[in-house]
């Protein structure tokens, strides 16, 4: 099934172990005639989507990654990015099955685990058929596709310019013009790593549990936090050297003997064995702790898959990097410096009004089905 | 594993406890004689170590001055022997609890005599925080040695000296612990030393190594985020509570996020997808015991993972597990062989070492010990005054739950000549000495275990008999009893206790017992008199082989070979027959084997070198270095040859020409490990261009050696003393074997 010959609305569903990440096109080129046939439910869709940015308690609509005046096969539109936890997918299904979505004849193209997962259910209880895809080619196309159309006329990639350095940090664009062989690096719940060869050659190099998941999961047990938003605005007030043992708490400086430096973290959690110490910090250090523990330990794997796969651009991609400047900015910095200088941390976010936002890579592997 | 006094286990935290008190015959031996002492002071754990000189008797041949008359008279002995101290080097090694240290300083300090010792070597992030304890109770100027540096150095040294030191586990089989035989050549390794952080070292010869990179998310990680999610404050908690835990409460996991559908997809739904990713999406409680177990799973497999990618990365595919979060923890060795499995797809094997705790402190006396060149000697270890392997899983022992309040202990005895392989192996790194694995065959070790523990008698009433001056032997002769018994005991629950479990190492074992109560040679006095009876019929016996046509001949000096393998008090079945006829000898040994004659080396291997000799064959004569049973020694083996060298032509013109060559095997087992044999042997085998090996007798040639693959012809000659073995190997008891092997080519 191709979108080109399928019924409006057009969605996209990439369904995750934590978010489901829905796109949504909304055509702008409707013609008077097209207005007349457009059935009532489907207008009533398009308007709920489009003039809300809130959707019950946790759908939300981010505005500022809204991609606009696209031509998505033959028809101008904007693109809209929606977000909520997976575990209000059956909420979701039941509201297809109210608002009667079977009856517009449309096409559900759904990636992620949860597209497997939930199939069952948008059949018997939305009777809707999902089409399926396959996730990591829809990662691979999604970069690939967004890099093109770049964001709003601007850049899509870049790179930290003195990572390490609060004032003189700044990001710069990179033009991604020769992007093979790269390194993906999807962090999500868990971090999946892709070597990509080409548009259609590329292979799972390996992942690991310790993901965005981790260090939401964590911080929920550590600082009774609710959402990812809080924990992460936690962990910019925080000071993780009061929870981890550095270098320099054990060897009083530099460790010459393995030219390792005093700031390193010799040990995460490490000053946590001591009672006094674990009476002596904050929920936002513990938040912050968890933080560089995961960054750092999602940085050191990628170093060594792309050491061991002969790859020197590495792109960090997924949810775990939205609004999360501190993570970005270590990885930017801890794989130039355990490198030598030889790998590069690309991104794939933009900065709307001040804030460095969400990546929409993940959203867009929701709608891959376009490049069918 | 020694108990203190009494009792300190309730104490905790950091307060050092005094009320403790040793008992000095069972840990810090010889401290009288000790000297280069070294440190390694862990995060709970102080390993100590020192190196003392031990005083043993050893049973000394020496022939009679025969000068004026040569003539025998028929009481008296070929030889002399006297009882003799002889002084030797020992490594000590002994492990306790942090909270112990000040009292077993003090201790040291009231038993130290050398006073020469000036320093001492410290390593261990404890070092620095007893540095000052140190030097004021030792009065000793403490030398710090940098930790990886000693931990590399002890690595390597318990890689070349103890057998079976390194072992993979695995779950669920029975033992958990697989000992794997020392490869010849230990570089290059990777060293993953997992303490609160990780370091992953690679290690490419004795001087050169490599910080190639590390993780910090480590055993600190463990128990510091441990101790925050659960408000268990202690690393041995948190691991029992993590073996309690279902980590899939609190993880993610493929078939969360895929629902059923992963098994259509190929997926495998127990995989972990996100660590701690359920407690990110609902407000419950979780367990302790599960989040324990999560977190235990997380750092399991980063650990495993970054391994796998450096070894890849360096195309390396030994690695060595240690730290604290192993320390002989079941739990934490099996996540990360686990992980290792995983991640490599077994390319790379996860391999634990038996004495990894010690490696600090054996690499910091090294250290301190260099002008000793301990490196350029053989060490051995010594069962008798090694705990050996405890396992700690609560559900396989639950004795040694109560971990602290225990010292472990480790001797290792430096061997008078280097050890090296037999130039004639076929494959070095895959020769395994022993044909029977006890840590294996559970029906096999229960029926060994029995027959050692029944043989106790025997060896106690031998070993008073054999000192019959002594006035404290048979009190000796009871400690041996008791120390023997309870090692079998400690190796009916562990028989991975010292490495693989065999006849030979039950054999030594016994042995090494018997010289620490001083029995350095029980059967001294029998094989005298049993070589004087021999000697006298030497000549009986050549002239009688001499009248035979060649064939003939032949197989009766085959015969006699085997003959003289019948002597053997180390078989329960011919010692049982031995001590009720003493008449029982050499007629009744011929009965058995229908014709025959011979007593062991005399009758059978000397006719049999004579024979070889004569028809152009130089041969090279190879004994124990050391008593066992009543094998003969590489001592009286010279006497011996002396003693037939005068009375035999052939014998005589062969030992003056260097046609026969008596050298020592390195061996002071009933066994042999023809991976550990004295260099001399090894250099003398090279030279000559040795093409055929004999090896004869139950111990060698069928308890060890049986399957082993030699590059020239060889000859494996034995008669199965025991039934049980006949029966296995599908004989019946005095069977011969008779093992001819010509290498494929």
């Amino acid at each position: 099934m191709k979108l080109k010959d399928a019924f409006f609305p057009w969605f996209g569903l990439d369904i995750g172990g934590t978010l489901v990440k829905l796109v949504y096109f909304e055509p702008k080129d409707i013609t008077a005639e097209e207005e007349e046939e457009e059935v009532e439910s489907l207008k009533s869709i398009r308007k709920y989507l489009t003039s809300n940015v809130a959707y019950g308690s946790t759908g939300i609509r981010d505005v500022h990654l809204e991609l606009k005046d696209l031509t998505l096969c033959g028809r101008k539109g904007n693109l809209h990015f929606i977000r909520f936890p997976t575990h209000d997918m059956p909420a979701f299904i039941q509201m297809g099955r109210d608002k009667n979505f079977s009856s517009l004849h449309t096409v559900f193209c759904a990636t992620g685990g949860g597209a497997y997962k939930f199939e069952q259910d948008f059949l018997t209880i939305g009777d809707l058929q999902l089409c399926k895809l396959d996730e990591l080619d829809c990662l691979i196309k999604g970069i690939l596709y967004i890099d093109s159309v770049g964001f709003n006329g601007r850049s899509q990639c870049y790179y930290f310019e003195n990572p390490a350095d609060c004032e003189k940090c700044q990001k710069l664009p990179f033009d991604l013009k020769n992007p093979y062989p790269l390194l993906l690096v999807n962090i999500g719940s868990g971090v999946s790593i892709l070597a990509v060869y080409s548009k259609d050659n590329y292979k799972r190099v390996t992942g690991t549990s310790l993901g965005g998941g981790t260090f939401f999961g964590l911080c929920c047990l550590l600082t009774g936090c609710t959402t990812f938003e809080e924990a992460l605005e936690m962990a910019s007030r925080g000071d993780s050297t009061k929870v981890d043992k550095l270098v320099r708490d054990i060897y009083g400086g530099d460790y010459e003997r393995f030219g390792l430096p005093g700031w390193a973290v010799a040990s995460s959690f490490g000053n946590m064995m001591s009672k006094e110490k674990r009476e002596a910090v904050s929920k936002e250090d513990l938040a912050r702790a968890t933080l560089i523990t995961i960054t750092n330990n999602i940085g050191s794997i990628a170093r060594m898959c792309a050491l061991n796969e002969n790859i020197n651009q590495v792109v960090f991609v997924g949810n775990f990097l939205r609004i999360n400047t501190i993570a970005m900015r270590l990885l930017a910095y801890a794989l130039d410096y355990w490198s030598k200088g030889q790998l590069k941390a690309l991104f794939s976010e933009h900065e709307v009004s001040g804030v460095i936002s969400c990546d929409m890579l993940t959203f867009i592997k929701g709608m891959l089905f376009t490049l069918c | 594993m020694a108990e203190c006094g009494a009792s300190g286990s309730g104490s905790s935290g950091d307060s050092l406890d005094k009320s403790i008190t040793l008992p000095p015959d069972e840990i810090f031996r010889n401290l009288e004689n000790a000297k280069r002492f070294a440190i390694d002071i862990g995060g709970s754990l102080t390993k100590l170590a020192y190196y003392s000189t031990v005083q043993h008797k050893v049973a000394k041949v020496r022939s009679f001055d025969h000068s004026g008359k040569d003539t025998e008279q028929d009481h008296e002995p070929p030889y002399e022997i006297s009882v003799q101290e002889e002084v030797t080097a020992r490594l000590h090694f002994v492990k306790f609890e942090n909270t112990y240290i000040e009292a077993c300083l003090d201790f040291i300090k009231d038993h130290l005599v050398n006073t020469e010792t000036k320093v001492i070597q410290a390593t261990g992030g404890g070092a620095y925080k007893f540095k000052d304890l140190i030097e004021e109770k030792l009065q000793l100027k403490v030398d710090k040695e940098d930790v990886m540096t000693c931990l590399i150095k002890g690595c390597n040294f318990v890689l070349k000296n103890i057998p079976h030191e390194a072992f993979v586990y695995q779950k669920d089989s029975d033992p958990e612990f697989r000992f794997q035989t020392n490869h010849p050549n230990i570089f290059p390794y990777l060293l993953v030393n997992i303490g609160s952080g990780v370091s992953i070292v690679k290690v490419e010869t004795e001087d050169r190594f490599e910080w190639i990179g590390g993780s910090s998310i480590g055993g600190g990680t463990f128990w510091g985020l441990g101790a925050l999610l659960t408000k268990t404050k202690k690393f041995d908690e948190l691991l029992q509570l993590a073996s309690r835990g279902q980590h899939t409460n609190v993880d993610m996991l493929v078939q969360d996020i895929y629902g059923g559908a992963h098994e259509t997809l190929g997926l495998s739904g127990n995989l972990i997808a996100s660590s701690f990713g359920k407690s990110a999406t609902a407000d419950q409680e979780f367990s302790k015991e599960d989040m324990a177990k999560s977190l235990l799973h997380m750092i399991s497999n980063d650990i495993g993972q970054l391994a796998c990618l450096y070894a890849r990365l360096h195309c390396l595919d030994r690695v060595y597990f240690g730290g604290f979060f192993i320390r002989g923890h079941p739990v934490t060795m099996r996540t990360i062989t686990y992980s290792i499995n995983f991640f490599s797809k077994g390319e790379v094997q996860a391999l634990f070492l038996r004495h990894e705790g010690y490696l600090g402190a054996i690499g910091a006396f090294l250290k301190g010990a260099e002008q000793d060149n301990p490196n350029q000697y053989s060490w051995g270890e010594n069962y008798a005054g090694s705990s050996g392997l405890m396992s700690s899983s609560p559900e396989l022992c639950p004795t040694q739950r109560a971990r602290s309040g225990t010292f472990d202990l480790l001797e290792m005895d430096r061997l008078e000549r280097p050890l090296v392989n037999l130039p004639l192996l076929l494959d070095p790194s895959s020769y395994v000495p022993d044909t029977v694995d006890l840590t294996d065959d559970a029906l096999a070790r229960k029926y060994w275990l029995t027959c050692f523990e029944e043989a106790l008698d025997g060896v106690v009433k031998r070993a008073v008999a054999s000192q019959p001056g002594s006035v404290d032997a048979a009190e000796r002769a009871e400690k041996f009893r008791q120390k023997y018994w309870n090692k079998l005991q400690t190796l009916r629950h562990q028989p991975f206790a010292y490495g693989t479990l065999t006849v030979r190492s039950l054999l030594d074992t016994r042995e090494h017992c018997l010289n620490e109560f001083n029995f350095p040679d029980p059967y001294s006095k029998v094989k005298q008199k049993d070589n004087g009876v021999a000697l006298k019929c030497f000549q009986r016996v050549v002239s009688a082989l001499d009248a035979l046509d060649w064939e003939e001949r032949q197989l009766a000096l085959v015969k006699g070979l085997l003959a003289g393998n019948v002597f053997d008090w180390g078989a329960k079945a011919v010692s049982d027959v031995l001590e009720s006829d003493p008449q029982f000898g050499f007629e009744e040994a011929k009965k058995k084997l229908q014709d025959n004659s011979g007593v062991d080396v005399i009758l059978g291997v000397f006719p049999f070198v004579r024979e070889l000799l004569s028809r152009g064959t130089e041969v090279i004569l190879a004994c124990n270095s050391g008593p066992a049973l009543n094998d003969v020694t590489y001592s009286e083996s010279l006497i011996v040859a002396e003693r037939i060298a005068a009375m035999d032509p052939v014998i005589h013109s062969a030992l003056r020409e260097e046609r026969l060559l008596l050298v020592q095997t390195g061996s002071s087992s009933p066994c042999l490990d023809l991976s550990r044999l004295d260099k001399g042997l090894a250099v003398l085998v090279r030279e000559r261009g040795a093409d055929l090996v004999v090896i004869e007798g139950m111990g060698r040639a069928v308890h060890t050696n049986y399957h082993a693959a030699l590059c020239c012809e060889s000859l494996k000659l034995a008669v199965i003393k025991n039934s049980w073995l006949a029966e296995r190997l599908g004989g019946q008891l005095f069977s011969v074997i008779f093992k001819y092997e010509v290498p494929a080519e």
